[in-house]
């Protein structure tokens, strides 16, 4: 089918021309090295760069995913909840995707509970992420995923819920939005609770279902639950008692602590101003402090009981010894310290009951500074408890060198040494645990703990005990402080606040006790801050509120009472004799 | 030699059908494992959630609350009071 005039390849004239050699070796050469290339490439990729390139490529479907570990919850010694984490979504949004119509905008934000144009506005910012809004509740996120809105995302965090409220806002503190303690036993025992999130490595086939699981990297490791020694019955009682006595004294603020005297646990801490860790808008730092343990404040005459005690020590007096007081002040270089009224003789006992500068100094100038500071040392004054709760103070305690006379006088009676209400209570247990001081702890323990210290003898403790139930008796500074059916003992204390060097006509009144008597069970220590109502003794005012926690207290630990004061029946039981109500001395 | 061959060949067939399967098996039974695990999960979540509201409501500010004005009880007086002794 030859056309006339057509040339197949072969015979085309052109072929016969003979080129030129070189052109044809050009060409080859091209192609050689073309091909020369490509097989080093190729080699060069299967070969020397694979690993790069696997790598790559298993980055396309394999991921690494984190496996979450919850916060441990934290309990009280009864093993109720006080602080526990459950799941909340964030709500984010990549705004260039988030392309949505009028009607998504509104029901978002209805969802959201945000305002529309606040809604717009966030999705109109420039960038690739955005948060909507953070830690929503597991429903409405749920509701927000259905409706499938380009562009928003959910991520899933913790947020830690406290439900006991303000009650116990002080000792538990609070997390920061990431999960992490910022304050109080949240971040005092931050890593006992913080769980270690896991991660593994696994295979997502097309649709994102996990098909294979290549390796753990990391197991997680949920945080621990940490179980507190705080009792919230006896937390729930101080923290109305002390609203109420705020309330009523127009105070600032104001503390309670209270510990066990068996096992040196703390039993409840309460402080107000309080908040709601809830919901932390508008927080100050007043409402924040844990002044229990944060703030320092001059105890006053609660100091007198271990100038008392450290007499009785040594020996130079009995609690029978009078000491003459008059003319109801005494003069130490230029200054000057008097007592409320002019008392006459007191014996030591007195002296205490009566809260008396005069007859408490007149004891205090026996003692070397050297040996009344050992005594404060040894109780624990001026050094942190070691509690481990961030912030905790140790108060301040000069040393003995720089003592001049007039200021060890005024130590005596609790001026010119400071403190935490905690110390204070920490301190009484001396008195009510036979002179032995024990280390307070925060958390529940099984067993008695070690580290027990004699600071006095057994029957200066004891001697110290019946001095102390005098002054809540008749003819004491705090008969308020007396709870029927218990025998308890304590010290009033009030303070004239210190600011900016001077003492000023504000004041701090205490009270701190124990109870029972006979056998005491409870360290009570009320601190009410700055009490304008008129009324600012601290048996007035500290002592009904130490009367009222410690009355429920002992009722809810369950203790026996020593002390019938009305008609008590008294059923079954192997006829132990019960110690007679306090006497009238 | 080639029934040998054939024989051999049948073998290794078999044996890559069982891998397949193997592995099908194990995707599986893993998908199935991390549907539990999820569960678990889950179920930890809804606890903690149960825990939160059992302590809401037994909150003592409630539970004070119903017990004075909804079930009118009172403290009782120290008159009121029977201490039976001897019982630990």
């Amino acid at each position: 089918m030859k056309k006339p005039g057509a040339v197949t390849f072969n015979h085309n004239p052109l072929l016969a021309k003979g080129l030129p050699v070189s052109r044809p070796r050009l060409v080859l050469i091209g192609l050689l090295l073309g091909s020369i290339t490509l097989v080093a490439r190729a080699a060069y990729l299967q070969g020397f760069n694979n690993d790069f390139l696997k790598a790559k490529g298993e980055s396309r479907y394999a991921r690494v995913i984190e496996i979450p570990a919850t916060r441990g919850r934290i309990t009280d010694r009864n093993g109720d909840i006080m602080a526990v984490s459950t799941p909340v979504s964030s709500i984010w949004a990549i705004p260039p995707d988030a392309k949505l119509t009028p009607s998504d905008t509104r029901q978002l934000a209805g969802l959201l509970e945000m305002e529309v144009e606040d809604v717009s506005r966030r999705l109109a910012t420039q960038g690739d992420f955005v948060y909507l809004k953070r830690q929503l509740s597991p429903d409405i996120a749920r509701r927000i995923a259905e409706l499938k809105l380009p562009g928003i995302h959910q991520q899933r965090e913790y947020r830690r819920y406290y439900p006991s409220g303000e009650v116990m806002a002080h000792v538990l503190g609070f997390t920061g939005i990431d999960d992490k303690g910022q304050e109080g036993v949240e971040l005092a025992f931050e890593g006992d609770l913080a769980g270690q999130p896991g991660s593994r490595r696994v295979i997502r086939d097309r649709r994102g279902q996990i098909v294979e699981d290549v390796e753990s990297i990391r197991g997680p490791r949920d945080g621990q639950d940490v179980a507190l020694a705080i009792d919230v019955k006896l937390q729930y009682l101080a923290h109305t008692a002390l609203q109420q006595a705020i309330e009523t004294h127009k105070a600032k603020a104001g503390a309670i602590v209270v510990l066990d005297v068996r096992s040196g646990e703390v039993l409840a801490l309460v402080n107000a101003p309080t908040f709601n860790p809830n919901n932390r808008a508008n927080l100050s730092g007043a409402q924040l402090r844990n002044r229990v343990l944060t703030d320092i404040y001059e105890p006053g005459s609660t100091m007198k009981p271990f100038i008392a005690a450290l007499a009785l020590e040594r020996g130079f007096v009995k609690a029978e010894t009078v000491i003459n007081t008059d003319p109801g002040r005494i003069t130490i270089g230029r200054a000057t310290i008097s007592d409320v009224k002019r008392h006459g003789p007191l014996t030591v006992a007195q002296v205490i009951q009566k809260s008396s500068n005069v007859g408490t100094v007149r004891m205090a100038q026996h003692f070397a500074p050297d040996e009344m500071w050992r005594m404060f040392d040894s109780l624990g004054f001026g050094s942190p408890l070691g509690l481990g709760f961030p912030g905790e103070v140790g108060g301040r305690l000069r040393a003995a060198k720089t003592w001049k006379p007039i200021e060890q006088a005024t130590m005596s009676f609790g001026h010119g040494i400071s403190a935490t209400l905690m110390q204070m209570a920490h301190a009484y247990l001396v008195f009510a645990r036979d002179g032995e001081l024990l280390p307070l702890t925060l958390t529940r323990v099984s067993e008695t703990p070690t580290g027990a210290k004699q600071v006095f003898s057994v029957a200066t403790a004891r001697k110290m005990r019946e001095i102390l139930e005098l002054a809540t008796g008749p003819g004491g500074t705090a008969p308020k402080a007396q709870v029927p059916g218990y025998r308890v003992a304590g010290k009033t204390g009030t303070a004239h606040k210190l600011e900016g060097g001077r003492y000023t006509n504000k004041y701090i009144s205490s009270f701190v006790g124990f109870a029972p008597v006979s056998d005491p069970r409870i360290v009570v220590a009320v601190m009410i801050d700055e009490p304008t109502a008129g009324k600012h003794y601290g048996g007035t005012v500290a002592a009904p509120v130490f009367s009222r926690v410690t009355e429920g207290a002992l009722r809810a630990l369950g203790v026996a009472p020593d002390a019938p004061l009305v008609p008590l029946q008294v059923a079954g039981g192997n006829g132990e004799k019960r110690e007679t109500p306090r006497g009238n001395m | 030699m080639i029934r040998m061959d054939a024989f051999m060949l049948m073998i290794v067939v078999a044996s890559a059908l069982g891998v397949v399967a193997s592995q099908h098996q194990a995707r599986k039974t893993y998908v199935a494992l991390e549907r539990e695990q999820t569960r678990t999960h889950e179920l930890e979540v809804e606890w903690g959630q149960l825990q939160l509201e059992q302590s809401t409501w037994a909150t003592l500010a409630r539970v004070e609350r119903i017990a004075r004005t909804r079930l009118e009880l009172v403290e009782p007086r120290p008159g009121q009071m029977i201490v039976i002794e001897g019982v630990k």
